[in-house]
């Protein structure tokens, strides 16, 4: 019996997403008495994969290959069913991330286990197996209960704090059979950026909305969240206009994020905009409008023009830094 | 080429949401119910494509799973452009039990495309895509927001973190559509709403399937406390605060 994480890796590197999972499940483990096992898929050297132990995790399975190269939904749910049963994993735990929803469900289905998703605490209870999932756009949660015998569980991101537990992982190189035939998968053109903050990753997010007036007043807002070291982010009507990317656009049809702090500049607070930031830590907000929703979720409020009142943050943010 | 769009029906996305019974169910009364969004755009997309005639789509059909009460919502995706539809009359328990459901009728009718959003926004599952998609043993490509039909075949776009990958996989297939996908959702038109009336809905009873999983009792979220304000002449001190008292930098 086992709790697996599927930790999955960026160029083969880990990610503070990736400890949280392990934290997670070494907790989850614990709870359940059993052990925590990682399973790994792709290039990821020894040493990167020694730093799950850190986080509680005793063994680090590796499933490498040319199969693993891209992402197949299908490949990787072979990979994974087949480590869960080798396993004998009770719970499996897989990022609430574009990997993880591509993945899981396809899992649920192929060992007929209950899947719950976007979950943010520890299991409420054990028996029934019962978890604190997001329903409505974060207007509610549900206590869900999962009647299977294997459970999945996707972690939202930033929702459970690294606790170290350090171990001293193992590492095991699984040799498996994936059916060739599955792989259907062609990558025909692939564009990334590197080296620049994923808003989803982000800690701190600073975020502007229609109140910007021009998508020429973005200067102090960048500067803040340079500053900062924070993501920049925006409201769906910025997005629309295209004063900023559709990658910065944070609200119910764009991304769901839930960083330490987010600052809102210029941004009302309509219903499908905090569905994308209501799970934030702290948030504060700045509007010219006093009666602005915003205000009714913000822990701080500035009434005044973004444009006086960002230069002034600006410059306390680098007196602070000095 | 005949592309299937599965819909949800969603409470507005703007409802207040309240919950009656013990918190064990939601306070229905005067919601507004209509197609979740995303799954909007997907028909958007789909009727899009159809309108190009060297796209070979043929035509574009919805699926939805529930009662009778949801009829409206299916009329509405009639009334927008597909060209018929079908409902499993059941009550949707769980992700597992809609995603068997629409497996069973695919099965019977044969896509090529189906097209499914990324989540519903009610219980924000993203889950039933990819279920379909594994009852029928077909390839998935998730968190899609470009479709494009080049000589016959269908060329994807999808998010991963930090860019986009231009791929392909062989038809039938399920795709797991995301915002980008379509710009606005499309609008009926009055001929729409009048032609969606006779269009053929489809029903299907339930196969024997269960459900997996079950929502004891919905929590809202803790609230807030209130905002504390900061003289913007001030303004600087709000990073002090963020420091000292939120502690979040």
């Amino acid at each position: 019996m086992s709790v697996l994480v599927y930790t999955q890796n960026w160029d083969g590197k880990f990610k503070k997403s990736s400890f949280e999972l392990v934290s997670y499940g070494s907790k989850v483990a614990e709870l359940l008495n059993t052990s925590l096992v990682c399973l790994s898929i792709g290039t990821v050297s020894d040493e990167e994969l020694k730093r799950l132990g850190t986080w509680g995790a005793k063994k680090v399975i590796r499933v490498d290959g040319d199969y693993c190269k891209i992402l197949d939904n299908q490949v990787y749910t072979d990979i994974i069913a087949q480590a869960a049963i080798k396993e004998d994993a009770r719970v499996i735990i897989i990022s609430d991330n574009s990997e993880g929803k591509a993945v899981a469900p396809r899992l649920s289905v192929r060992l007929k286990a209950g899947m719950a998703s976007g979950v943010s605490k520890l299991p409420l209870s054990l028996d029934p197996f019962t978890v604190y999932k997001r329903t409505y756009s974060g207007n509610a949660f549900a206590h869900m209960v999962i009647n299977t015998e294997i459970k999945i569980i996707t972690l939202s991101q930033n929702s459970f704090n690294l606790v170290e537990t350090p171990e001293n992982a193992s590492i095991e190189n699984y040799n498996i059979t994936v059916d060739s035939s599955l792989a259907k998968t062609v990558v025909k053109d692939s564009q990334k950026q590197t080296g620049k903050l994923l808003l989803t990753d982000a800690e701190l997010v600073v975020s502007g909305g229609r109140g910007m007036k021009s998508p020429d007043n973005w200067g102090p807002l960048v500067e803040l969240a340079g500053a900062l070291g924070a993501a920049t982010a925006c409201s769906r009507p910025v997005s629309d206009e295209g004063w900023r990317s559709h990658e910065e656009h944070t609200g119910q049809t764009g991304k769901v994020i839930a960083p330490n702090l987010y600052i809102a500049v210029g941004i009302s607070g309509a219903t499908q905009h905090l569905a994308g930031v209501s799970s934030s830590k702290c948030i504060v907000a700045v509007n010219t409008d006093k009666d602005a929703p915003i205000f009714e979720v913000a822990q701080y409020g500035i009434v005044g023009d973004a444009q006086k009142v960002l230069p002034k943050l600006v410059e306390a943010v680098k007196d602070l830094k000095k | 080429m005949k592309i299937l769009v599965c819909i949800s029906n969603v409470p507005d996305t703007t409802t207040k949401i309240k919950f009656v019974e013990s918190d064990t169910r939601l306070d229905t009364t005067g919601i507004q119910w209509v197609i979740n969004p995303w799954d909007e755009l997907s028909l958007t997309r789909a009727l899009e494509l159809k309108d190009d005639a060297s796209s070979g789509v043929k035509s574009v059909t919805v699926a939805h799973v529930g009662p009778l009460t949801s009829e409206p919502t299916i009329r509405k995706a009639l009334a927008i452009g597909a060209d018929d539809a079908f409902r499993v009359n059941g009550l949707p328990a769980d992700s597992y039990f809609v995603a068997g459901q629409l497996a069973a009728v695919i099965r019977k009718e044969q896509f090529d495309v189906i097209l499914c959003g990324i989540e519903s926004s009610d219980y924000n599952g993203s889950m039933t895509g990819g279920m379909i998609a594994e009852f029928l043993g077909i390839p998935s490509v998730s968190a899609v927001s470009e479709i494009k039909i080049e000589n016959g075949s269908p060329v994807l776009t999808r998010e991963i973190d930090g860019g986009r990958e231009v791929v392909s996989v062989p038809m039938p297939f399920v795709a797991i559509v995301q915002k980008g996908i379509a710009k606005e959702p499309r609008i009926a038109s009055m001929r729409g709403i009048m032609t969606a009336r006779t269009k053929p809905v489809k029903i299907y009873e339930p196969e024997a399937a269960e459900s997996l999983t079950g929502i004891l009792v919905f929590e809202k979220p803790s609230p807030r406390a209130a905002c504390k304000f900061i003289d913007p002449d001030n303004a600087g001190q709000l990073i002090t605060l963020l420091q000292n008292e939120a502690k979040v930098i």
